[in-house]
């Protein structure tokens, strides 16, 4: 679990884009969360960075990743189930130090602060046992929590547009009585104002840069399946539309990213009705709100992959990073495409390769 | 008495409780000062009795020397079993035969399997030793073919016997108190009583309860290649706390042409469920309570020389209660209740010398209910026959037995699922060989067998809320093994008893049942038939008993096992470095064995054990971060053995993991250092 181990992939390149960091989830309770980084400048791929940079850490990084992001100098990841936010150098991977919060999910970062959304808000016996979700602010230069905002329950991802917190709540641990609104919380006065239904089960959400928000749902894994929506004027009149293909087919939405104006969708779901999954890798339009394609990998490599699960697109080539988490149990594979849709490179990376972060020069 | 004798009891069929009084003798005598015809006493037993394989087993004087507080525990000294073990004395503790997976294990107690419908797992850690006389191991089944059918049904198969009431001479009653404590806070009283009512009917009533905070220290720590130690911790293992209590009454009775039995067992406990260390997480909080009770009977009658019958009841339920109680995630309160009852009838005829037949009819009703949302609440009807016939021309001895499995699984219908009914009926064989190479010298033996058999998906692979898939197959095993048996018993000299053993065999396992992510986050599983196992396996046991100067006395016992069991799930994942396919399966060593001597001079024992788990993977990608580094531990104990006129005292004292090694089984999971426990144990 300590040293990493290097790898020659691909093509060495000059950019503004050092390279990315490739947060693997590691299965719960194996505390195999590990770190890769890939060099743009060398075309190399580290393995399992976190043990060299940090060896005298215990258990390294934890159990369950579940987002990572660079802000500034410094790369934050959420570790699910260690209960902490783990704050580094962006540069070296170096620990800074750490903020706990228990059960925590996703980040997002404006003017100075983090903001964090945990399942684990204050318990309540109403009558039955109920704890919502919240989202937590802190300060990114001295690492305290300052404030928290509860929200829905099993809150996930969250966005920041137009001086308000969108917070996707999930419900997951309310089934079969999922939550199906998105929160949403003013900046400034840090309180929920108010609450978008959209659909069960909601998971990613994600503001383009004409301030829509771009909502998944996970669906409730019976009647209603994954889904993707878009909400136009989410600060004011919100309005919910359920993007689906020419056909009406929905977009299974495990995991998705924004380059421009395209929406890239990934995701796999198991059909009761035919017993198999169903996969799609889509690319939707945020402008027209068109799913342009379903399939944007244009050489059949997608037969080859066995779970979609972590996606990124580089900001200044386009070509796509797609993480195959696999078994969930064994190390996954991380895929490079063109823009184009053809396969550049392959590596293998640590356990459920799912959160990317790009690293730029300074 | 001689072995001689002994075998001629044996050869008789089953006059349990005069043939319990016959073994007392020796057994009794060879508690004092005659190991020696105690162990000779086991190996014949296990040698010439009906079954055509030899088990393993530990029984008697043997299993009470080794350092052992649950089954558990003890089988971790047989070969070709791997023990997962999640620490600490509350910790799930099961056991897995030839790799081929803890849910193909039948458990029987007293003769009638231990089921779990639920999820097939039997916990071995919770039964104690204090009542048991014999832990028996089969590969494949019992070779023997009077027997019930679902003693047929599993690919590998445990024997508990509790101890059978042996009266001395003139008395009536034995009581007998023990009292055990030392680390992790364990405390262990305990109490038999035994009656002889008359001449045909005795009883055992027995109890225990076992209380300990589970707490011991365990290390984790990381050293550079340069050697500086990066980072050391130590910590207290939480939330391992304990408190069970177990009741069981016996009452064994005998006919002039056949012996019943009956038994009520009751256990409850409560315990915490350690967890895994993982960064930034040092302890739990989730908890588990458990109340099984279950009443048994058997009775087998002699009709003729030709034909005997055996006549077999159960009824069980099940109680368990899990909660999860702790804030940082999802609060769980669940609780499931199982209810099974089962019958058996077999049927024993000898059609010529030498050609016996049994056949044997099974029928079994479990049902599951839980207090979870959407569930199905299933029901299970199985009905078992099984025909088996053995057949014995001078060296050979055969045995052949087909086993018809039928099972229908009805569910209520839940909120959003449809009501399923399933049926599943197959037909597998076994085949069981054994021969005597050697005119007039039964001291080597060939064996071989072959066995196909599967495991049923229990109620969660099928119906748990969400993961389950009812359109699961059962997963099957087949089995073909290949060995030989050499022993010899010697009156004079050193050397009172030597015996060998080697098997070599390989299993397949196909439509394993394996939980797959089924996609769209959140850690969403489900059960699928998909994976394949190989496995080719060699193990090999040496014993042997000295005596020297009248009142020594040494049994030495050597145990090794080698596994290659290989993934064949998914020939495309075939990166000769990481790939899955052809990797060893997870937490299955290559290398294992152990080594356990007993010296005894008069009343004093001088035990010491050596286990030793080679390097494995926790996964089937045996790359090194999934590497698990080979773990070994010695232990040691003593015991001394006061006989006053009236009654008996035994001291004993152990230390388990000597070297206070710090090593995980489960990964994440550490188990203890170095521990002590002590007992004093009152017989009259």
């Amino acid at each position: 679990m300590w040293s990493s181990e290097e790898e020659e992939v691909g093509d060495t390149r000059t950019d503004s884009i050092l390279g990315f960091y490739l947060l693997n989830e590691g299965n719960m309770g194996s505390n195999k969360c590990t770190m890769d980084f890939y060099d743009y400048t060398t075309g190399t791929y580290i393995r399992n960075i976190y043990g060299n940079a940090n060896p005298s850490a215990v258990k390294e990084l934890g159990d369950v990743g579940n987002d990572l992001r660079i802000y500034g100098n410094r790369m934050w990841a959420v570790i699910n189930c260690s209960n902490k936010i783990e704050v580094m150098e962006a540069r070296t991977a170096r620990r800074v130090g750490q903020v706990n919060l228990a059960n925590c999910r996703y980040i997002a970062f404006h003017e100075g602060y983090a903001y964090v959304t945990s399942y684990a808000g204050p318990v309540q016996i109403n009558p039955d046992y109920e704890q919502k979700g919240m989202v937590v602010k802190i300060d990114t230069a001295t690492l305290e929590k300052v404030d928290t905002c509860i929200v829905g329950f099993q809150p996930d991802r969250l966005d920041i547009a137009n001086g308000k917190i969108f917070v996707a709540n999930s419900g997951g641990y309310m089934f079969p009585n999922y939550e199906n609104t998105v929160s949403v919380v003013d900046i400034g006065t840090f309180r929920e104002e108010g609450r978008i239904p959209v659909a069960v089960n909601l998971h990613h959400l994600m503001a383009d840069s004409d301030g829509q928000l771009w909502v998944s749902s996970r669906g409730d894994y019976y009647g209603n399946t994954s889904a993707l929506f878009c909400i136009t004027d989410p600060a004011g009149t919100p309005q919910v539309r359920r993007i689906t293909t020419q056909a009406g087919t929905d977009l299974v939405a495990e995991n998705m990213t924004l380059r421009g104006d395209s929406l890239y969708v990934i995701g796999t779901e198991f059909s009761y009705a035919t017993m198999q999954n169903h996969t799609n890798y889509g690319i939707v339009n945020v402008r027209t709100r068109k799913v342009l394609t379903t399939n944007f990998i244009t050489d059949g490599t997608d037969a080859s992959i066995m779970e979609p699960y972590g996606i990124a697109v580089h900001p200044h080539t386009g070509e796509i990073l797609i993480g195959d988490a696999r078994t969930h149990v064994n190390p996954g594979t991380l895929f490079c495409f063109s823009p184009e849709g053809l396969l550049l490179w392959k590596v293998r990376t640590g356990d459920i390769p799912a959160h990317f972060a790009f690293l730029y020069e300074r | 008495m001689t072995p001689r004798s002994i075998v001629i009891i044996l050869g008789t069929i089953f006059p349990l409780l005069t043939f319990a009084q016959e073994r007392d003798s020796v057994i009794h005598s060879a508690y004092g000062q005659d190991s020696v015809s105690c162990m000779m006493e086991v190996s014949v037993y296990a040698r010439r009795s009906e079954e055509i394989v030899p088990s393993q087993r530990l029984s008697g004087k043997r299993l009470e020397s080794l350092s052992s507080f649950s089954v558990a525990d003890a089988m971790r000294y047989f070969s070709g079993v791997q023990i997962k073990d999640y620490g600490g004395v509350g910790g799930l503790k099961t056991i897995d035969i030839r790799s081929m997976g803890t849910n193909h294990m039948g458990v029987f107690y007293d003769g009638i399997q231990l089921g779990n419908a639920q999820n097939g797992l039997v916990d071995l850690g919770r039964f104690s030793l204090d009542n048991v006389e014999e832990i028996a191991l089969y590969n494949g089944q019992k070779a023997q073919i009077f027997q019930p059918a679902r003693d047929y049904g599993t690919s590998g198969s445990v024997y508990i016997r509790t101890r059978r009431p042996r009266f001395e001479e003139g008395k009536n009653q034995n009581l007998r108190a023990s009292l055990k404590g030392g680390s992790f806070d364990l405390i262990n009283p305990s109490l038999t009583w035994e009656q002889r009512w008359s001449k045909r009917i005795s009883s055992s009533l027995s109890a225990d309860y076992t209380g300990a905070s589970g707490k011991y220290r365990f290390r984790y720590r990381r050293v550079l290649p340069s050697g500086q130690v990066a980072w050391d911790t130590t910590a207290v293992r939480q939330n391992g706390d304990i408190r069970s209590f177990r009741v069981e009454a016996s009452v064994f009775g005998n006919t002039p042409d056949g012996t019943w039995n009956a038994k009520a067992y009751y256990y409850d406990s409560e315990r915490g469920i350690p967890g895994a260390i993982v960064n930034n997480v040092w302890k739990h909080s989730q908890r588990q309570w458990d109340r099984n009770f279950f009443a048994q009977g058997q009775w087998t009658k002699h009709v003729s020389d030709r034909y005997k019958f055996q006549v077999s009841g159960k009824y069980a339920n099940d109680w368990m209660r899990y909660l999860n109680p702790d804030t940082t995630l999802m609060y769980q309160d669940n609780k499931f209740r199982q209810n099974e009852l089962y019958l058996s009838t077999a049927h024993h005829v000898e059609l010529l010398p030498g050609w016996q037949m049994n056949l044997a009819a099974d029928y079994q009703y479990n049902t599951l209910d839980a207090s979870l949302t959407n569930f199905v609440f299933p029901v299970r009807h199985t009905l078992l026959l099984a025909l088996a016939t053995q057949y014995e021309y001078r060296r050979l001895r055969l045995m052949a037995s087909l086993l018809g499995t039928n099972v229908w699984d009805r569910t209520t219908k839940g909120i959003t699922s449809d009501p399923v009914s399933r049926a599943t009926s197959r037909w597998t064989p076994a085949v069981y060989v054994s021969y005597q190479p050697l005119k007039d010298c039964s001291d080597l033996s060939l064996r071989a067998f072959y066995k196909g058999i599967f495991r049923l998906p229990t109620f969660n692979d099928l119906y748990y809320t969400e993961v389950g898939n009812a359109s699961l197959q059962p997963e099957t095993t087949r089995q073909w093994n290949l060995g030989f048996i050499y022993s010899h018993d010697w009156y004079l000299g050193l050397f009172r008893h030597v015996e060998l053993k080697a098997d070599g065999y390989f299993n397949m396992v196909d439509n394993k049942i394996v939980a797959i992510p089924k996609g769209s986050g959140q850690y969403r599983w489900m059960m699928m038939n998909v994976g394949k196992v190989h496995i080719a396996g060699v193990e090999a046991t040496a014993e042997a008993v000295m005596r020297w100067r009248r009142d020594w006395s040494l049994v030495l016992c050597l145990n090794y096992t080698y596994q290659s069991a290989t993934d064949r799930t998914d020939p495309t994942d075939n990166d000769p470095y990481y790939g899955t396919y052809g990797g060893q399966i997870a937490y299955i060593p290559w290398h294992s064995g152990s080594v356990a001597g007993n010296l005894t001079w008069r009343n004093l024992g001088l035990n010491y054990s050596f286990i030793y788990v080679g390097e494995r993977y926790h996964t089937s990608a045996n790359i090194r971060e999934n590497y698990e580094q080979p773990w070994y531990t010695h232990d040691l104990s003593a015991t001394y053995r006061w006989q006053l006129p009236r009654l008996a005292l035994t001291f004993a004292v152990e230390c388990n993991n000597l070297f206070n090694q710090q090593y995980d089984v489960i990964h994440n999971y550490p188990m203890p250092g170095r521990n002590w426990k002590g007992s004093v144990k009152v017989e009259w």
